[in-house]
């Protein structure tokens, strides 16, 4: 069974849609890469599965998955240079969404954050400041925010922005693994579209004239076509 | 130390000392937060507010704390919107209300015969002017502001850092900054009285400042504002005592001491 349904769902700004009628599933254990021109509206379609923003037109389904039982990674956040929080603060805010009506953390919320710690293999900055990281370590704990916030799926906006090429090898690695490895559905919207090198197994690419959704070889195999 | 006994012997004393930690404290709680989200702004804004409402309760003979802290609350609601509305800049938004309510403020004041008010004490403060509901209604106040604050910390954490990552799993972010406007508002009305509108935005942004300089996780910036306002305050207002010096200006002083220390410290670290 599909895990999201999206359907005939239009997005945008004050009453102006980004894009229209756009149709797609996620099934489960998938890894989507959204890509598409600057201004398409990839962020707007994430903040939309999001319910950051309400659609203009069309549906959103979610099927056994609470909203906010989804983990985001933003593309990249306008924090104060000197902001004092440590990673162990940061990732643990992650849990905020299965603390109900509780204040304060218990020890279930503190192990899973230490436990995912260990499987992005940062446990080493759990009491640096996040303002002392380096661009690859930060999105690092941002990744391992979200993940303390679900354990389904994953939705990210270009995590690999102003990321040296190692850096971002080493993070797409992080994240192919969890989705494989532990069962982690990913969305992702990304530049890196070098089709030799593609990762993840269904692409949604939207252009004004040209929504695609599909399988990643259908997709190269159309771009060839061209 | 004579003189500290004397202090205590003071009624009035004792109140602006109690009123003046519940303050320092609620003040460098909220402080956190405001100058993290680079809003300090909306506390200096409010503080004008309340100089406005203080003023015409004055005139209208109405209570000044009942009266200034619904209308400094509907303000600060009001600047959250001006704030989220990306058509108009929330700073110069918040800079025309402050002179506005600030002018507002002393023309009533002026044209209003038979008033005998001190602009001076609106404006920097007075601890003559806590009398005992005052005493009462901070305390209410602070306690209130306290609870809501530790209760919501990890949210407000969450917020402070990463509003849309806060809302997309699921916190509704809406009523806590609205939750946070009114008690920014209601530590503003009361701080009022205390240190005057010009100073007590000082009370919400020295302490944070300060902290930032040494620590570096948000739970010991917080515990560390609220140390430093508490003691800036106590020895603020025990030296402006013994050398009768402005208490609110001495507060402000001993503030801007600890910033300097605690920067100097932070260079030789």
């Amino acid at each position: 069974m599909s895990l999201i349904e999206v359907k005939n769902l239009s997005l945008g700004y004050d009453n102006v849609p980004i894009f229209k009628s756009l149709n797609f599933e996620v099934e489960e254990n998938d890894f989507i890469c959204i890509v598409g021109p600057n201004g398409a509206g990839k962020s707007t379609l994430i903040k939309g599965l999001l319910g950051l923003i309400k659609p203009m037109k069309g549906k959103i389904i979610y099927n056994g998955l609470k909203q906010n039982f989804i983990g985001y990674m933003p593309q990249e956040i306008k924090v104060n240079s000197n902001f004092p929080a440590s990673v162990y603060e940061i990732v643990l805010s992650g849990t905020l969404n299965r603390l109900g009506f509780k204040s304060f953390y218990t020890k279930s919320e503190k192990d899973l954050a230490l436990k995912i710690l260990k499987i992005l293999e940062i446990e080493n900055l759990k009491d640096k400041n996040f303002c002392d990281l380096s661009g690859g370590q930060r999105q690092k704990v941002l990744l391992a925010r979200s993940l303390c916030s679900t354990s389904k799926l994953l939705i990210l906006d270009e995590p690999s922005n102003n990321l040296d090429s190692k850096s971002k090898k080493d993070l797409y690695k992080t994240i192919v693994d969890l989705n494989k490895n532990h069962n982690i559905t990913v969305i992702m919207i990304t530049h890196d579209l070098d089709h030799n090198n593609l990762i993840g197994n269904k692409i949604l690419s939207l252009r004004e004239d040209n929504i695609f959704f599909g399988s990643t070889s259908d997709f190269v195999r159309s771009v060839h076509n061209e | 130390m004579n003189s500290i006994i004397e202090m205590f012997s003071y009624s009035f004393m004792v109140r602006a000392f109690i009123v003046g930690i519940l303050i320092s404290l609620c003040a460098s709680l909220i402080g956190v937060s405001l100058v993290l989200r680079r809003n300090s702004m909306i506390g200096d804004g409010l503080s004008h507010v309340s100089f406005g409402a203080f003023a015409i309760a004055t005139i209208l003979g109405f209570a000044p704390l009942e009266f200034a802290t619904p209308i400094v609350i509907i303000v600060s609601f009001f600047i959250l919107k001006l704030n989220n509305n990306s058509k108009i800049h929330g700073d110069s938004a918040i800079a025309l209300i402050s002179a506005s309510s600030l002018a507002i403020g002393t023309f009533a004041i002026s044209v209003t015969k038979g008033v005998n008010t001190d602009i001076n004490s609106y404006l920097f403060g007075s601890i003559l002017s806590i009398n005992r509901t005052d005493l009462i209604i901070s305390i209410i106040l602070s306690i209130l502001v306290m609870l809501l604050y530790i209760i919501s910390y990890h949210k407000i954490f969450a917020i402070t850092f990463d509003e849309d990552f806060a809302k997309s799993i699921g916190i509704n972010t809406d009523l806590y900054n609205m939750i946070f406007a009114s008690l920014c508002s209601i530590t503003v009305v009361l701080g009022m009285r205390l240190m005057g509108s010009l100073l007590i935005s000082s009370l919400i942004i020295f302490p944070t400042l300060s902290s930032m300089q040494i620590f570096k996780n948000f739970k010991s910036v917080v515990i560390s504002s609220v140390f430093i306002s508490i003691i800036s305050f106590i020895i603020g207002l025990v030296i402006s005592f013994i050398y009768a010096t402005p208490t609110g200006a001495t507060i402000v002083i001993m503030n801007l001491i600890v910033f300097m220390i605690f920067k100097v410290i932070s260079y030789l670290k």
